[in-house]
This record gives C-alpha cells, structure tokens and sequence, in this order.
C-alpha cells in the first residue's frame, strides 16, 4: 500500500442473502484524487458506497481509511473518522430545514467555533443555500437539493467525500455547476470518491477511476487513460457493454 | 345547571381527558414515526404506570382519601411518585424495546406488533396476579379547592392535570425540536437510513423514543389515578384504545397531531356522554374515527403524500 492511500478495498466481497455482489473488488483511493466509479446498473456500485459507509458489511476482504481497517466499526464511527456521504436522490430529510439537514450533516461534530466556521464556507460555496436555509429542503428544486446534499457533506468535516451519483436527475446547467463544486471542494483538499453514470463529466474532472461490471472490476486507470480506451468509448459514451477483462 | 354551564363543565372533564389521551399518544405517534410499528404494550404500560404512581403515592404515606395536604409537600409529594412513574415506565419501554423487539428489526410483516400485543397481555396478566381483578382507590391527596365558572366547578385537580399535561408536552416539543437528539429523531424519522449516514446511532434514537413515550404513558396513568381516584389492571384497554384512535386521528407519526387528536377525543368523550349517552360514547368516538379515515386517511395534521422523498 502506498504510504498516500486514504482509502482501500482489498479482496471485497459482499452478500445480500445469496446474492454475491462484489466479487473480490480492490480499490485504492489517494489523499487528495477525485476517484470515479463508472459501472452499469447492478454492477455493485451503490453496494461499493455503503460498503464504505457500513451499510452494508464484506462478507470478506478488509476495507482500510487513513491506514487503519474500518470493516468491523459502526457507521457514526467511520463519519467521525472523517468519510462523509453525499447520498443517491440527495436524500435530504424532507420536513427539516437546510439550515437542520446542514446541522445533521455536522451530527459527529462538536459545537465550537469550528461548526461557525463549515456553516460560512458552505454558504461560501452555495450562497442560494444561505439565502434559503429557514426553507423545508422538500420545497427544493433537485439541482438545490443536491448543493444542500454536498454542503450537508462537507459540515462533517471530511477527509473523504463518498458520491453516489451526483448529477443524477439533474438539469444540464446544474450538472456543470455541480461538477464545478466536487472540483473547488477537491482543490481544498478533500478526497473525492464518486460513482456516476455521466462517464464523460465523471472521466472530465477525475484523476483516475474504476470499471465496475456485475462486481468485478474490469478495468482502471488515470481518467485521461480510460478517456482513451475504445471499450469505454462504446460503453459509457455508446451503449454497449465492456466485456469482462 | 344551564345548558351552557354543563357544555363549559364538560369542556373541562373533556380537556382533562384530552390531556391524558394525548401524552398517552404521543408514545404512540414517537414510536410509530420512527419504526412504522404500533406499540400496543402502550397500552398497558400506563395500566402499570397508574400502578407505580399508586404505589410511590402510597409509601410516602399518601394513602387513600384522607391524606389532604398542600403547599410544598403536596408537590413535592407529587413530584417524587411522578419521577418514580415516568422512569419506571420509561425503563420499562426500553426494556421492552431492547430485549423483544430489537431482535425482531429487520423481519418483515407483523411480527414486532403481535410481539407488542403478547407484551401488553403479559404486563395485563402480572398486575391482575399479583395485585388482584378488583379496582384500587386511588390517593387524592389535593386539597378540595375549586372555582366556580358560572354555574360549572372547575377544580383544583384538573388544573393540575392540565399544567402537568402542558408542560411535558411544551418539553417534549422543544426536545423534538431544538435538541440535538430530538433532531437526530426527526431526522430518524424521516429518512433512517440517510440519519445513519450522518452519523446518527439510530439504535440509541429508537431507545429514546421509546422511553420518551412509555414514560409520558406513565405520566398519563398517574393522571387518570388522579382524575379517577381509582385504578384497576382493566384501565389500559379503555385509555389505549381511544389514545390510539387519537394518534390516528390527529395523524400517526405526527407529535401536534397526537396531541390535537387527543383533546378532540377526550372533548368528544365528555361533551357526547352529557348530550346523548355515556353508552353510545365508544359508537361516537369510533363514528368520527372511521369518517376522519375515509375522508383524510393520513389524519388531521398527517401528510397525505408518502414520507420518503
């Protein structure tokens, strides 16, 4: 492992009852990447955030943050540990405020000066957030739910940052917006791991990132790599399906 | 009596009522708001809880009709059997939670709420075993004080009963609201496994809920020993079954729903005995009940679109 790693996935394999889904998956994550996940639908990606979240526990393998493995802790230890997620549909909770989403985002976190401070740099970041923050976050449009959802993110005060498909329902112009925000959020030092099914947006901001099909990992490699490789070019920018590595 | 003075009579007995239906609700609505499970132990965790204040009420020598005291003793008395009540009951619902229903998370179908009704006849069967089938008085120990309003008495007890019902339901809506807990609940609620993922411990969320309301279930049985003067291993079924048909009415799962639900219940109650007939009360409660239903079926202050966004 090298000493930079912040997250990994070694030998990972999960079960829902019988049926098998990450089949022996790697990952190695960075200090400081934007690592993206591409797969099809039931290719285990959603499987692979909760794995990292404790959702959902291996049924082998071990999964390490920051050099120690988080396989066996509880989902609120790892979110103190410093992984925070920005859910699949935002998942805001619906009849809170922003300004209480945001407070639950911080739930791991003391009340000091510190939570002050992550509140003024996400109204930095959203300043339509600030504007809005004594609103339902049912009331929100999906693009702003979603600024909710990542700044909900960032008030735990994460090291690693886990997206379950970030542009997912939004319009066109929210999506370039959001893929603006990971970047900047990123640039300030935070690690992004991201699923998406956008390749091209994904591939267009990630350093490197991973093919995931029917839970095994086909393919991976720097982005510009993968940007290149004429399987990925029928698959994720066409339709067709990677054969299996 | 004038027709007027017996409304504002029955407005009070019916608010007084109404109070103890909705702190008995309101265990229904928090439980029910987090687990979609409807706890029918409720039920009978107030019939024990009129029991432990009964009991608290009485080893500090507070016993049947004579003891009459005031002042600072008198609330000091109260205070005391109330905290043993509300942490008895509390515990209880905790217990109940932990060790019958935790292992049940996760199964699907009816499994936790027939658990919760086999609960309830267990807790019925203790008492009626251990205590006896015949009614206990209940210790009155508040001075005869009372004010006349027109031609209707307003006395000293439902004064108290409605203070005490105010201010648990006042700090049960600032604890839902403004805690850090209370937020986590709302939040447990709403989307539980998104609350997990903010790092909520949702185990320990679902424990506060249920001792929250097994507790306000113990007050209210505190309060119906005190409203009624008596107790019995009986009470539960009356009080849980119209507490129950408030948290529907008002809107399951929704804390001002359960507490509306409740008054309009005990107003109903009150009100329907004095203009048509003790008898036909249950047939009028219920009536309004399954109309609310047809024509609102999330309740009066319930959501009439799914929860989850």
């Amino acid at each position: 492992m090298q000493p930079d790693t912040l997250l990994s996935f070694r030998d990972v394999n999960t079960h829902y009852g019988d049926l098998h889904v990450l089949k022996g998956v790697n990952y190695t994550i960075g200090r400081g990447e934007i690592v993206s996940l591409l797969g099809g639908n039931a290719s285990g990606k959603s499987t692979t955030m909760k794995t990292i979240m404790g959702i959902v526990r291996p049924t082998t393998g071990s999964v390490a943050f920051d050099g120690q493995e988080i396989q066996r802790l509880s989902t609120s230890e790892r979110v103190r540990r410093g992984i925070a997620p920005v859910l699949e549909a935002r998942r805001l909770f619906p009849r809170m405020t922003i300004y209480e989403n945001l407070e639950m985002g911080a739930y791991t976190q003391k009340r000091d000066a510190q939570f002050a401070d992550d509140l003024d740099r996400v109204y930095g970041l959203f300043p339509r957030v600030k504007e809005r923050r004594s609103q339902l976050a049912g009331t929100l449009s999906g693009g702003e739910q979603q600024m909710v959802a990542i700044g909900r993110a960032l008030m735990a005060r994460p090291r690693l940052i886990c997206m379950d498909e970030p542009s997912m329902g939004l319009s066109p112009l929210y999506v370039e917006q959001v893929f603006d925000i990971i970047v900047e959020i990123n640039r300030q030092g935070t690690t992004i791991f991201m699923v998406e099914q956008n390749a091209a947006m994904a591939l267009s901001i990630a350093h490197r990132a991973y093919v995931l099909q029917t839970g095994h990992v086909v393919l991976s490699g720097t982005a510009a790599e993968l940007r290149e490789n004429p399987a990925i070019k029928e698959a994720y920018l066409g339709e067709m399906q990677v054969a299996p590595a | 009596m004038t027709a007027t003075d017996l409304l504002v009579q029955q407005a009070i007995n019916g608010l007084s009522l109404g109070a103890m239906y909705a702190l008995l609700a309101l265990g229904f609505t928090l439980v029910y708001g987090i687990l979609e499970l409807i706890n029918f132990s409720h039920f009978n965790i107030f019939m024990v809880g009129s029991f432990v204040a009964l009991m608290a009420l009485e080893a500090m020598g507070v016993v049947g009709q004579q003891t009459v005291m005031s002042g600072f003793p008198l609330v000091g008395v109260l205070f005391v059997a109330f905290l043993a009540t509300t942490m008895f009951t509390g515990t209880l619902g905790v217990l109940i939670y932990r060790f019958l229903l935790r292992p049940l998370r996760g199964v699907k179908g009816p499994a936790a709420m027939i658990t919760t009704i086999g609960v309830s006849y267990i807790l019925f069967n203790i008492v009626l075993l251990t205590i006896g089938a015949d009614a206990k008085n209940f210790p009155n120990p508040l001075p005869p004080i009372q004010w006349a309003i027109g031609g209707a008495v307003l006395r000293l007890r439902e004064v108290l009963i409605w203070v005490i019902a105010l201010l648990l339901m006042g700090g049960l809506t600032y604890f839902v609201q403004y805690t850090r807990l209370g937020k986590a609940m709302r939040a447990t609620a709403q989307d539980p496994e998104a609350a997990r993922m903010m790092g909520v411990e949702v185990d320990r969320v679902i424990m506060t809920a249920f001792f929250l309301g097994s507790a306000l279930a113990g007050a209210g049985g505190m309060i119906f020993g005190l409203y009624y003067n008596f107790t019995s291993f009986i009470v539960g079924f009356n009080a849980g079954l119209r507490a129950f048909t408030a948290a529907v009415l008002g809107g399951i799962g929704n804390v001002p729903g359960a507490m509306l639900g409740g008054v309009i219940i005990g107003l109903i109650e009150a009100v329907s005995g004095q203009m048509i007939a003790t008898g036909w009360t249950d047939v009028i409660i219920f009536s309004i009940l399954v109309l609310v239903l047809v024509f609102r079926p999330s309740g009066l202050l319930g959501r009439v679109a799914p929860n989850k966004s």
